[in-house]
């Protein structure tokens, strides 16, 4: 396996591609107790249409995460209760872009690191097994429908996209999975669960070579053909400027979002999503002038934030929380981005802003379920996230302003708000 | 794990884990106070409030400057019940002097803001920035307001406090909207200065740094700390169950029902009733987990807790309306299971696994130890991680039912959505 020293981060990495294509990392880290593995596909909520032996297939909204769910089943019983009784702690997440399925554990790592292995590359559902997820997965949605943070988002990416599957929820709706069969799930896994659309990687005190060794011996020996997609083609306008539904809720809240620039793939990818984030933090950051401002006037609270977040074919940045005059924090944040592009980022601020990113990208490698989880996007996207110092040094503060020129504007803007009913 | 207390001065105590593995290090400096309707909210008013600038960076701005120029060292206000205390406070994680690309020592400066911000907070004519004040009392309102907007947090919260009306462990954390309206600013300051001079002072450390190093940034950050009547920790009464089932039903505009059921535990055998919770509902491979959603498709979640300190358990589930009475009859059942010991093979060895997994893994987390260790202080326990996973391992079948069999029903909570409301 090749090793790789991050030596400004105090980090290693060992990589190895097996023959039949899946990627392997592993993450040293002696001293910990705990071991953790994240085995992912490139298949996520935006992967509704896609080509499978040269067709193309249409999909139901949710299909992703109902395989997630079903995972699980095997043969035997069920995969949770495998790893539970080695006391791991098992779980998985579905996002616009990847299905993960990880556990972490004391004890027995190797054990249910075949278990985990096992059961994500062997599909085994039953036309009953998949109608009885319908409530389970039902109820999950009615519980993210009733919650206003996800009202918000949801709707401000269907404000912000007309033809892109960012539009479409993760989940689905009760009545898109209602369409999902035994049938569609096969089709789904024989696709994307091939070794050659996965990464496995695993952090912790472990033997790379014994990981690897495991996997050769568990998974497929064959890979799988690159799989064509379709995220629709997507216009540069907004869908709809703005956005406002009646909830049960004591306090109103906001989001309000700028269509961005899609991202690359490759080193860029890092750049712009870490440029981004300091544009943002540049923009209304907690020390930011205009948070500092609104925070002072009581048009914000500490429930403010905002992100930039790049997903397949789209890029956006968004910020909201609790508010009572969303229109007018909404326009505050597009004056001061006019007011920053035109050259009003001070440079004490600025160093200000990019140690502190450093500091946070640093504080983020505490955090195993985090390191595997960017060098998975970082996979994907052909980037190498443990190279954020030397990439935030060619980050300037000319790009910062250039960035909120081209896209922190009027055109791009959507604004999603939930008021008290 | 070589973690060891000691006692800085009268009611201030450092509890100090050395560890290298970590790319930060944290620091906590959290007051601990007796829970009550009269303090709660005002208590938990004070960390955003003195977060708003202390004498020597009087406002936001110089604050998030000067931490933005400690490599974005981060300092979170907290706010949490320990058994029957409140602890408010400030958690600081800072990145390890070793990763400072300009090679600063960044402990000292860092433990001095945190004195500062409990010790110095900016004034204007002997009290708060009444701007700072309106502000943040505003802020602590809509907090307490928005708790509505989290349909499961505000369900588990209602349970609590109709289970335990009339006992400190009812109150909210935050208190309520009521008390935090009538918060006076000059009253405040005044509870302010008695907080800082009589309550325990419970500090954390988790980091490469040595602990007289420590000892030393924390004595000196916190001198100016006055120390006048200092109170002793409340330990929590166990609840006492009730004779009847008290059974609340509230409608709310939800689309997904909320079933909450509290339960009282005779039995003072902790350990039991603990790896009981697990096998009942505290895990992803609970009972509650496995039939409740797994086999019945019923809900989305179902899960248990154990409040140790409470002596009591309380469930929490999402359901369709139309499943209340199906959703309550297996909960029940489930319980009773536990209870006879009827379990399959792998269930009780998979509870075992799943709390010592737990405990072996806290040292792998420096907010986990900090939580952890704080708990342990606010309510006088001393036992450590590997203390609890020694009694786990060692608690045999037949004490775990019998303790299970003291649980039984005290208050069932039903959110429920409008259309159904007569």
């Amino acid at each position: 396996m090749k090793q790789t020293f991050y030596k400004r981060i105090g980090e290693s990495v060992y990589r190895e591609t097996l023959p039949n294509g899946l990627q392997i990392c592993v993450v040293p880290k002696p001293g910990y107790a705990k071991r953790y593995a994240f085995f992912a596909t490139r298949y996520g909520g935006m992967d509704i249409r896609f080509q499978l032996d040269g067709k193309w297939l249409d999909t139901p909204a949710g299909i992703a995460h109902y395989l997630e769910h079903k995972m699980f089943d095997t043969k035997e019983g069920n995969a949770l209760q495998e790893l539970a009784k080695n006391g791991a702690e098992p779980n998985a997440f579905t996002s616009n872009a990847m299905t993960g399925y990880y556990f972490s554990s004391t004890e027995h790592f190797e054990d249910n690191l075949e278990i985990l292995l096992s059961f994500v590359s062997i599909p085994y559902f039953t036309q009953e097994s998949v109608a009885k997820e319908q409530g389970i997965i039902g109820q999950e949605i009615r519980m993210i429908e009733d919650d206003p943070d996800w009202q918000l988002y949801a709707r401000m990416t269907r404000a912000l996209y007309s033809r892109s599957t960012a539009r479409i929820p993760i989940a689905g709706t009760v009545e898109s999975i209602s369409h999902i069969t035994a049938e569609t799930l096969y089709d789904c896994h024989k696709a994307f669960y091939t070794p050659s659309n996965m990464i496995l990687t695993v952090v912790g005190d472990v033997d790379p070579i014994h990981i690897a060794d495991i996997a050769r011996r568990i998974l497929p020996r064959e890979g799988g053909p690159e799989i064509p997609r379709d995220y629709g083609e997507e216009p540069e306008a907004v869908f709809q400027k703005k956005t406002s539904l009646a909830m049960e809720v004591s306090v109103p809240q906001f989001l309000t979002a700028f269509k961005c620039r899609p991202p690359r793939n490759g080193e860029d990818y890092l750049r712009t999503s870490l440029l981004g984030g300091m544009a943002c933090d540049i923009l209304l950051g907690d020390s930011s002038p205009l948070y500092l401002r609104l925070y002072g006037e009581g048009l914000i609270n500490s429930s403010f934030g905002g992100d930039f977040e790049q997903l397949p074919g789209a890029a956006m940045l968004y910020a909201g929380g609790d508010c009572k005059d969303a229109g007018k924090v909404a326009s505050e944040i597009q004056a001061e981005a006019r007011r920053l592009a035109e050259g009003g980022i001070g440079e004490d601020f600025y160093q200000q802003v990019r140690r502190a990113a450093f500091g946070s990208s640093l504080r983020g490698l505490n955090s195993f379920e985090n390191i595997a989880v960017s060098l998975t996007e970082g996979y994907f996207h052909g980037y190498d996230p443990l190279r954020f110092p030397q990439v935030f040094e060619t980050i300037t503060k000319d790009d910062i302003a250039s960035f909120l020129r081209e896209n922190i504007a009027e055109e791009n803007a959507v604004l999603s708000e939930i008021v008290p009913k | 794990m070589e973690v060891t207390r000691t006692k800085l001065a009268e009611g201030v105590y450092l509890t100090f884990h050395p560890a290298q593995k970590f790319k930060t290090s944290l620091l906590s400096a959290q007051l601990v106070t007796p829970l009550r309707w009269e303090t709660a909210s005002a208590c938990a008013l004070l960390p955003s409030l003195l977060r708003r600038g202390t004498v020597s960076c009087p406002d936001l701005g110089a604050l998030s400057a000067r931490l933005d120029g400690l490599y974005g060292a981060r300092i979170d206000c907290t706010v949490r019940k320990k058994g029957e205390n409140q602890c408010v406070g400030f958690v600081a994680s800072l990145i390890d002097d070793s990763y400072a690309p300009g090679g600063e020592r960044l402990l000292e400066p860092v433990a001095a803001l945190l004195g500062e911000l409990v010790c110095d907070p900016v004034t204007e004519r002997g009290r708060f920035v009444p701007a700072y004040f309106d502000s943040e009392k505003a802020n602590l309102i809509d907090a307490i307001r928005s708790i509505l907007n989290d349909k499961r947090e505000y369900a588990d919260g209602r349970l609590l406090r109709e289970m335990c009306a009339g006992e400190a462990y009812g109150i909210p954390r935050l208190g309520d909207g009521k008390s935090a309206e009538r918060i006076q600013p000059q009253k405040l300051y005044a509870m302010y200065r008695k907080l800082i001079g009589s309550a325990r002072l419970e500090l954390f450390y988790s980091g490469s740094a040595g602990r007289e190093r420590v000892e030393q940034a924390l004595r000196a950050a916190f001198s100016a700390l006055p120390r006048e009547d200092v109170q002793g920790i409340a330990p929590a009464a166990a609840h006492s169950a009730r004779e009847s089932v008290h059974t609340v039903t509230e409608a709310l505009d939800v689309t997904q029902g909320k079933l909450g059921m509290g339960f009282a535990c005779g039995s003072g055998d902790h350990t039991a009733l603990l790896v009981g919770n697990t096998l009942f509902g505290g895990s992803s491979n609970s009972k509650l987990f496995l039939n409740v959603r797994e086999k019945l498709s019923l809900c989305y979640y179902a899960s248990s807790v154990y409040h140790r300190q409470k002596g009591i358990i309380t469930v929490s589930s999402g359901i369709e309306f139309e499943n209340y009475q199906r959703a309550y009859d297996e909960i029940c059942a489930q319980l009773e299971a536990v209870q006879l010991g009827r379990l399959d093979g792998w269930e009780l060895d998979g509870a075992r696994s799943t709390l010592l997994n737990a405990y072996a893994s806290m040292g792998d987390s420096q907010g986990k130890l900090e939580n952890f260790f704080l708990g342990q202080a606010a309510t006088g326990n001393h036992e450590t991680p590997e203390d609890l996973a020694a009694a786990v391992r060692e608690v045999a079948p037949e004490r775990i039912f019998a303790a299970m069999k003291t649980v039984s029903l005290d208050t069932v909570y039903f959110l429920r959505g409008k259309e159904m409301a007569e």
